[in-house]
């Protein structure tokens, strides 16, 4: 899962050669503004058809943090 | 006129006036309301007591609808966010950031909310969490502003969400107006017209200085803070922009403007403070009654709306 979270983080927010492991952060390590979290919060709820209410957003800080996220909405791979 | 947010506001005329900091107060905020039009308490960096003595005095003056704007980013949101409840206020407008988490409290009370965006994402989030409409405001607004233009981005969430979208930034007359209706828009809001409105408390140097800038008069400070805002150009943009360029630290610029929203509006201050405006400012030429300024806007927009080529 996390190489597929990769690529969707990497077309979001068109970087390319970051290293991004779950302990990234979108915001200190990526430079994601809030914008660019309502960006990538819209892909991943099309990639894998899960709700993510924008209350949850606040949970989301790290990349394993939205890993986490999706597995406990029932996201297997 | 009718448009889904006449409807579902329950207001005469689809305008909206912007809830600037400081200066969309009581008495501006029930002029524009009185006139049929939506007037909005800007809530600012306000506290919550602050906020609800001005929703009171709005209330004995009009029967008419009215919201209040809240800038999420104010340390006192939440109590704000319970006050606008507790008062019966039927819109809200929010700003700077994510207002999800005060969406079942209002909806539960039968208020209103209308996020302002700028971007076709947080658009959808805002639709998916339940906001009645957006506001999407392009970058020609004064104060804070994003990074799209109203033309671009108007037509974009229109074409992303179901809910009707309120144009914002760049709009001051009925072409404004029209051209928001051409690109989806099923309302505008309007702010820096209504600042040099005859019920607007601003100050008298603030008003003329709006009066008389032109097309290129505004400028943008903070792009490297990642919090650009819009105002007129003056000695503190220059040394602002100055400081920016030689790389000066975030606190060094906020010692800049700390306050000089307030010194602008309040003392006059057009010097040192922040004169927030509109691209368009240059297109307000007078001074006068919210009443006037919203017939002349819907005269001339529907004149064009109505036209055949």
């Amino acid at each position: 899962m996390l190489e597929r979270v990769k690529e969707i983080i990497e077309e979001q927010l068109n970087i390319e050669g970051v290293e991004i492991t779950e302990e990234t952060r979108f915001k200190e390590d990526l430079d994601a503004d809030s914008l660019d979290l309502f960006e990538l919060v819209d892909a991943f709820q099309d990639e894998y058809g899960v709700e993510i209410p924008a209350e949850d957003l606040e949970q989301i800080t790290t990349v394993g943090s939205i890993i986490k996220y999706l597995q406990d909405k029932g996201v297997e791979e | 006129m009718k448009t889904r947010i006449t409807e579902i506001l329950g207001i005469e005329y689809p305008i909206l006036q912007g809830g600037m900091a400081w200066v969309a107060e009581h008495n501006l905020a029930a002029a524009v309301s009185e006139a049929g039009g939506l007037g909005i308490i800007g809530a600012g960096g306000a506290p919550a007591e602050f906020v609800r003595e001005q929703i009171q005095k709005v209330k004995e003056v009009t029967d008419k609808p009215f919201g209040v704007n809240i800038m999420l980013m104010n340390p006192e949101a939440d109590a704000i966010a319970q006050v606008v409840v507790d008062e019966g206020v039927k819109v809200v407008t929010t700003g700077a950031g994510n207002p999800s988490k005060y969406m079942e409290m209002w909806k539960a009370a039968g208020v209103k909310v209308i996020p302002v965006v700028a971007s076709v994402a947080m658009a959808k989030l805002m639709q998916r969490g339940g906001a009645d409409a957006v506001v999407a405001e392009g970058m020609e607004s004064g104060g804070h502003i994003g990074s799209i233009t109203t033309m671009a981005l108007v037509p974009q969430i229109a074409d992303a969400v179901e809910i009707p979208v309120v144009a914002a930034g760049g709009i001051a007359d009925g072409r404004g107006f029209a051209a928001a209706f051409m690109l989806g828009a099923e309302a505008v809001q309007i702010g820096t017209r209504f600042v040099v409105a005859t019920e607007s408390i601003v100050h008298e140097k603030y008003k003329a200085m709006l009066i008389k800038s032109k097309d290129i008069d505004s400028a943008v400070t903070g792009m490297t803070t990642g919090h650009p805002v819009r105002s007129i150009r003056n000695k503190m943009t220059k040394e602002y922009l100055k400081l920016e360029k030689e790389g000066a630290d975030f606190m060094e610029l906020e010692k800049l403007t700390l306050g000089s929203l307030r010194k602008a509006v309040m003392e006059g201050d057009v010097v040192n403070g922040t004169v927030m405006a509109g691209q368009i400012a240059g297109l307000v030429k007078k001074e006068q009654p919210c009443r006037e300024i919203i017939a002349e806007i819907m005269e001339q927009g529907l004149a064009l709306l109505n036209k055949t080529f």
